[in-house]
């Protein structure tokens, strides 16, 4: 046993028992904790097949924003967990059952036996003298520049959609709108009258 | 030395786990909504698995692409969340039935 295996299987380890965590406990801020750590050590075996980038990217990207999104939306909301929990003991044998089998009917179909076999290759990216970054950049530039450019349009109907969403007007605020405050005019604020003297001048009271 | 059953095997538990956590969580929104990621997540590890041992560097584009599409979807579902609970003042899917369906 080498040390790659062993840390593969360790992080492995780590990855299986967070997403048990992750459906299992009763708070779901400690889910979504759960679920940092089950991003966290995958990006790790991901680092262990030389895919460094996705690896990082998944930190960054699941861990850095994504997770903290849930997290941000589950702290924001104050959510009465007991109601949500009825039903679990019910459904749980139906569950282990159905993730079981499952399990088994992938380990049959891929048979791993003969996947055995499929040693590690030695590193495409290192064979053309690049790095796994450089790799990925050069496929990503060159052959999927179009569905690169529509990931992007993607990204930004997603931030539109997001903020549309939540966007809401509250009546009886007082805010100030700068663009009614730039066109306002003299004569709506000031008036001008013309009217006598109160009093006559030199008169000192 | 780790062999493509390693990852697929992990990819294929990790699948089954949150198929297990998406029937024994069905009130909880926000759990359901992490079960999906996890199940993202199993299919990226078998993209990244197959691209390293084919060397192909298909398999990790579609990985990256695969993210983008679920960082997406994961906002956009939780704005919705957030305006379900402004305006029903539950997340629990049991409840949400306006529509009849």
């Amino acid at each position: 046993m080498t040390l790659p295996l062993l840390c593969f299987y360790g992080f492995a380890t780590v990855t299986v028992l967070a997403a048990l965590g992750v459906i299992t406990v009763r708070n779901s801020v400690h889910a979504a904790l759960c679920l940092v750590l089950a991003f966290f050590s995958t990006a790790a075996t991901w680092i262990l097949a030389e895919s460094e980038f996705l690896g990082i990217a998944l930190v960054v990207v699941y861990v850095g924003a994504v997770m903290v999104l849930f997290l941000f939306v589950v702290m924001m909301l104050d959510i009465k967990v007991e109601p949500l929990r009825e039903g679990f003991i019910r459904y749980l044998p139906v569950g282990i059952v159905v993730a079981v089998l499952m399990f088994a009917e992938i380990v049959a179909l891929i048979g791993v036996r003969a996947l055995h076999a499929q040693v590690l290759p030695a590193d495409p990216a290192a064979a053309q003298h690049l790095s796994n970054t450089a790799w990925l950049g050069q496929a990503l530039f060159t052959e999927y520049l179009l569905p690169f450019e529509i990931a992007a349009l993607i990204l930004t109907v997603a931030i539109v959609a997001a903020i549309a969403l939540t966007l809401r007007k509250r009546v009886g605020v007082r805010t100030q709108d700068p663009g009614r405050q730039v066109m306002v005019r003299r004569d709506q604020r000031l008036r001008i009258i013309k009217m006598p003297a109160e009093r006559a001048q030199g008169d000192q009271a | 030395m780790i062999t493509l059953a390693h990852y697929i095997v992990l990819g294929a538990m990790l699948f089954s786990i949150s198929i297990a956590g998406i029937l024994i969580n069905r009130k909880n929104l926000i759990i359901l909504l992490m079960a999906i990621e996890l199940m993202l997540l199993a299919v990226n590890i078998n993209f990244v698995a197959f691209s390293r041992f084919l060397g192909d560097a298909g398999g990790q584009v579609f990985v990256f692409f695969i993210l983008t599409v679920a960082a997406a979807e994961s906002a956009i579902g939780l704005a919705i969340l957030v305006v379900l609970f402004r305006n029903r003042s539950t997340i629990n899917v049991a409840e949400i039935d306006s529509m009849r369906g």
